[in-house]
Order: structure tokens, then sequence, then C-alpha cells
């Protein structure tokens, strides 16, 4: 766990007392509505008129048994019991009241936590393989390399008004498991061929509506240059990354328009002015970072143990859970022990406070007083001895957090916040985060308000599809995966189910349909108060079908 | 009624913006257009005048530097809440270049809550929007005592700090 020092600490605590001021002259009359918008963004706070929503920061997915347990204290004092864990190893709370986020933001400051950059256009949470530090394949420890990143990225003055939201994330291993090139900045740590360090750096990924895997623009940055070039590239994006159309405002866009070739001229030219400046990085900074991570005294031997595999052999259902949510560890005899979030009948990602208390425990028990959040909602204690496995297993099914469905079609992805079910899992993670994206980037502009979109990734419809008022069903056509969509359904006390839009749409228009529906009700809906499912119901179908099908192509 | 911030002090509106079809006036200071610098500059240098220039946020400073390096002073454009493009101008000015003159900004985004990031990049005077008032503003400089990243400020970084 990285621990904070005082400087840290001072910066979180400054922020608070900051963004308590700005709720209060807010909520006085002295501050303009949309700014103070782009403000609470930046302080993880979306306020819609029925669902408001804090994201809480958790770098790059570490978190401690204290934290864990400020959590689930704040689930209970401020919402409504439990929390949701978000694909950007973030945690968010449905139910938070404007005027309390400033006591929130100062509880989780108390455990060294905060909200800051985790929404607004700037630079996002850093994120990493989840297995950071116990993976085999791992040629070194991420974290540190993150860390140092995020404290560069923390108010940065220069970068908190960019173009778009900009995500990096860092990958140290041989299996990519943190979908490195789909970020803004992707940087892969590797040894160069005379062996020394460095990072091979990629730009201009993404999903949304436009889909791209960044291109890689350096071969090999050394080591102690991380800063400057990611500076260097931040300038280019700041200065050239387009501003007139919120769809064309991600870097991946700039990269694409100039070309990777010249746009990673543009880059080094400008790292080339910058970089043995003052963001060079030493030895001795790395190591002091590192030196903040706490240590972990791996008990020597501890493979000698033969009752993970007699536990194992005596009782299959723990051995299902062993097959599927139990991962090896580069320490001999100690596992990573996956926390499914994705019970039957849970929104993904879901976890009450109690349960949150458990985890706790069981990290304090038995793996370092440390947790993981996974990109896919799950929670890891990563540092479990193998003999200790089968006690952690009873403990979790105990409190229905041992689902054995680690990576299986029901360890569904979910729209964080949306109550938006179900879409299937790593082939879908895709349609998932692209959907969250193009609808994150409509409720920054217009407070959608009210709105689920259900999905299911099959007939079976564990996510409800028929009653979202937006839904989506998964249908295969000869080896494609196909989308139906049906609007108006409700699961309410109104329960209605959603009627069919017409021909379905393939992947590469998925997306655009959903985009298309809530244009359709923005231009639609009588005033801000007017929910999707009562123009819905007041207009009917036939604007919506008008727009689907504009231009025949897309849909069969 | 704009109010004017330079280092930190509320002080007296001076250099205003002339417009580009104004005669200038014999002598005093004055903030002219980049358009209208290039255009008559020759005249703008005469004795008498302090002339400042205004550059649009979308050119690059570097495309400029030569022709605006002796000025007294330099005004950026904040147009919107949300744009912050001249923010790596004024780091460019003053990191790059060295810039000591008056780095200005002016427009709607000159408000409380981005003076802070500012000054870090090295703006020294704020032309505040109509509706700040000036007293909650000169607090904006005090909402971070320690910074994480080098700019233009000069700042001891943590990092740096750490070392010590």
């Amino acid at each position: 766990m990285y621990r904070y020092d005082s400087f840290d600490q001072q910066l979180v605590d400054d922020r608070v007392a900051q963004f308590r001021g700005q709720t209060e002259r807010f909520l006085a009359g002295q501050l303009p509505d949309d700014e103070f918008r782009s403000l609470r963004l930046r302080n993880g706070l979306y306020v819609q008129r029925f669902a408001p929503m804090l994201r809480v920061s958790i770098p790059y997915g570490l978190i401690s048994s204290r934290q864990m347990r400020m959590l689930g204290h704040i689930a209970r004092k401020y919402d409504k019991n439990y929390g949701h864990f978000t694909t950007r190893q973030n945690i968010q709370y449905n139910w938070p009241k404007l005027e309390t986020v400033p006591d929130i933001l100062a509880d989780l400051a108390s455990v060294q936590m905060h909200a800051i950059q985790t929404s607004g256009n700037c630079i996002r949470n850093i994120t990493t393989d989840h297995l950071a530090g116990v993976a085999a394949d791992e040629l070194v420890d991420p974290r540190p390399y993150c860390e140092i990143t995020r404290q560069w990225a923390t108010f940065h003055p220069e970068f908190n008004w960019l173009p778009r939201k900009f995500k990096i994330a860092f990958c140290a291993s041989e299996t990519d498991r943190a979908a490195t090139r789909l970020h803004d900045i992707g940087v892969f740590i590797v040894r160069n061929e005379q062996g020394e360090l460095g990072y091979s750096i990629y730009a201009g990924g993404g999903l949304g509506r436009t889909p791209i895997v960044a291109p890689k623009i350096r071969d090999f940055l050394p080591e102690m240059d991380l800063l400057s070039y990611l500076e260097a590239i931040l300038r280019v994006y700041n200065r050239l990354g387009r501003r007139d159309n919120i769809y064309k405002a991600r870097i991946k866009i700039l990269v694409k328009e100039t070309g990777p070739a010249k746009f990673t001229e543009l880059v080094e030219a400008e790292w080339a002015k910058i970089r043995d400046g003052e963001l060079k990085l030493t030895r001795a900074d790395f190591d002091r970072i590192a030196a903040h991570f706490d240590a972990h005294p791996y008990v020597a031997g501890s493979d000698a143990d033969t009752s993970f595999d007699a536990a194992v052999a005596a009782d299959s259902a723990f051995a299902a859970f062993v097959k599927r949510n139990v991962k090896g560890h580069r320490v001999p005899g100690y596992k990573a022990v996956f926390v499914s979030l994705k019970a039957p009948g849970v929104a993904p990602g879901d976890i009450t406070a109690e349960q949150m208390e458990l985890v706790a425990q069981l990290a304090d028990d038995y793996s370092f007083s440390e947790i993981r959040s996974t990109h896919d909602q799950n929670l890891v204690l990563a540092e479990v001895r193998q003999q200790d496995v089968y006690a952690v297993w009873k403990a979790l099914r105990a409190q229905g957090l041992a689902t054995p469905n680690i990576g299986l079609l029901t360890d569904l992805i979910c729209c964080p916040g949306l109550d938006f079910c179900s879409l299937a899992n790593a082939g879908s993670i895709g349609v998932s985060d692209e959907i969250t994206d193009a609808f994150e980037s409509m409720d920054d502009l217009y407070d959608i308000g009210e709105m689920k979109i259900k999905m299911s990734g099959c007939m079976n419809g564990c996510g409800h599809h028929t009653v979202g008022h937006i839904g989506i069903l998964g249908v295969d056509k000869k080896g494609e995966e196909w989308y139906q969509v049906t609007l108006g359904g409700s699961a309410e006390n109104d329960a209605t189910l959603g009627d069919r839009t017409g021909p379905s749409f393939d992947r590469a228009h998925i997306v655009q349909a959903v985009e298309r529906i809530i244009e359709v009700y923005l231009d639609q809906r009588s005033s801000e108060d007017e929910t999707f499912l009562q123009t819905y119901r007041r207009v009917g179908m036939t604007p919506f079908k008008t727009r689907l099908y504009a231009d025949e192509a897309v849909a069969a | 009624m704009t109010h004017l911030i330079r280092d930190q002090q509320l002080v007296e509106h001076d250099f205003p913006l002339l417009a580009d079809d104004a005669a200038p006036p014999a002598s005093g200071k004055l903030i002219v257009s980049l358009e209208r610098w290039r255009k008559d500059a020759a005249e703008l240098r005469g004795p008498g005048l302090e002339v400042g220039v205004r550059i649009p946020n979308t050119v690059n400073v570097e495309d400029i530097w030569a022709e605006i390096s002796d000025r007294p002073l330099i005004n950026l454009e904040f147009p919107g809440f949300a744009d912050g493009r001249a923010y790596s101008q004024a780091r460019v000015l003053r990191d790059r270049y060295g810039y000591r003159g008056e780095v200005r900004a002016s427009g709607g985004a000159v408000v409380r809550d981005q003076l802070h990031s500012m000054a870090r990049c090295g703006i020294n005077g704020f032309e505040l929007r109509a509706d700040q008032d000036p007293q909650v503003c000169l607090k904006a400089f005090e909402d971070f005592g320690l910074a994480y990243q080098p700019a233009a400020d000069g700042a001891l970084t943590v990092l740096r700090r750490r070392a010590s």
C-alpha cells in the first residue's frame, strides 16, 4: 500500500477545503451552475435530478483494509448502505447529497483517499494490472511508476482544462491485463536490448464511437524521462486537440487526423526542449516512492502446505471456486483470491457495507491488509497463503461473495451507476465500455437524468433488457453479434415491457444507435423534468424509429 | 466593472485594450491585438507608448515569439471556462523563453477557481471577469501550499522537498 506522507496529506486536505468553499459559494448562488458542474466533476461528483453520484478514486485499484472500512462507513452514513465498483477500478456512490459531499471527502481524506480528477476533462485515475506485484509474468512492479505519474497528474495546473478526459494505463507484464492500448496513453514498461529499463509509449487509443487501438509513438523511452515525455504529449494535445466537437476531442482523433508519424514528430520536438528540465527523474525519486509502499513479509516455505490440495480434493464446491477464482502468485505457496461481485440477482459491482467490512477483515487476517479492485468489477485478495484459501472461501461464501464465475458469462460487466446490466464477459467489454463512454459524454453535457439502460448478452435476459428504459439484447446471427433494441420498458411500479425499435444493429452501429435514442429524447423532451420514459410514452416510437433508421445500411 | 490583480495585489486598471480600428493615443500604456501589432508595430514603438500584445489562444507561441519578445506585457485569452489552451502558452513564455514582462489573463475563465492554476503557469496579471469579487479572488492563491509538479511559478515540488 502506498502510504501518504505529510505532503500528500496536506494536498488532499487542501482540496477538501477548496471544494467545501466551492460548494458553499454554489449553494449561496455565487458560483454559476455550469462552472460548479465543471468543478464538482473534478471531484467526482455528478449531479443528476434522480441519480447523484460520487466517484471515489482508487489509484491503480489498490485499497487498504482501513480504507475499505471507511468506504463501508460512507455507504452506511451517506448512502443506501452500498457502493458500486466501476470498470475504472474506482468506487461510486449513487445517493450522496450535494451538501454532504465535502464531509464525505473529509472522511475519505482521513484514510488517504479522495475523489480528485475522477471525472472532467483532465487526467483521470491511473490504472494498471490488478495483479501488479504478484503476477509471475511481470518485469517490475508497475505501481511505483503509476504513483509517480499520479502525483505528477494531480492538480497539474496546465492540464486541468483539456479538450476531453485523459486516461493513462501502465502494463509491466507479458499478458496485458489493463487494456493498455485502449487508453489515451498506454505505457509498457520494458527492457531494451542493453537491458535498461524504460518504456514503450502508445498514444491515441480508446473506445467510444471511434474505437482505436493506440499506435506506438516511441519504441524506447529511458526510465528517468517518463514525466517529461508525458508532459510533452499532453502539451501537444492541449494545444491541438479539437475543442469544436466533443466526439472528436479525444487525443485518439488528434493522433488519427494528424497521423501517428507527424504526431510523434510534434511530441518529440516538444520533448527535446523539456527532457532535461525539472521533470527529469532520478533513481532516488523512484526509490523514495517505492519506499512508500509497504513491503510484504512473505512466509518462506508456504508451498509446503498440503491442506489446500486436500481441500480441493475433498470439497467439490471449493474446487469449483479454486478453478475459477484463484490464480497463481509469484511467491510459492501464495494465491490471488478473486472476490466475486457478480452474485446472481445483484447488480454487477455492487457491494454492501457489511460485505466491505468482511473483505477488510479477511485482508487483515490473510492478505497483508490490502485489497485490489479490478476493471471487471471484482475484488482481489492477492496475497493469501494457500493454507488460508479455504478459510477465506468459507467466509466469502457466507456473505455471497464467492460465486465461482470469474471470467464466465455471468461475470458481467455493468455500466457504472446506470443500472445497466449484463452484457457478458471479455468479448463484450468493448460494447459496454463504449456505451458507458457515450452515455457519460452526453450526460456531462445534458444531465440526462433517470435512464436505465439494461443489456443482456443472451436470451436468458439476466440483464432484464425487456424492462430497461432502453433495452439491448445481444443476438447471434451466423456467428456475428447483433443487438436488438427495445424502448420504454420499466421494472418499477409501472412495469412495462419495452417495444422493439425494428431491425437489429451490428457491432459497429449499436453505440451510435444508443446515442441517437438519447439525442431524440433530448430533442423531444418537454423540459428537463420530463424523464426518458415519460417522453417515450408521450411521443411514441415514431421519432425514435425515424432517427434510428435514417440510413438503411446500419441495420438488418 | 472589472478588476485587475497583479502579483497578488488588487491594482488600478492599466493597459486598456485598443480596438483594432482605433487610433493609438500619443502616449500611455495599451494593449493591441497581434494582428494590429503586426500591421503597425513601427508606429506603436513610438516614444511615450508602452504597448502589450494580445495573442489568440490558438497560436503556437514559438511561431510568434520573435515578434513579441520585447513587449512589456503579453495578454493571453481564456475565452471560456473549459478552454485551457492558454495555460500551455503561458508556460512556454515563462519556461522556454524566460519572458519577464507581465503575462495577463483575460476572458470568461478569469475567475476565482482558475487563478491558482494560472498563477502556477506563470500568469501574474488577472483581468477578472466582471462578476468576480476581487477580495474572494485574492484568496485563490492560498488554495494549495504545495505542488506535485514543476511549473512556471518555481515552486519546490513535493518530489524535491522529499529529497531535501
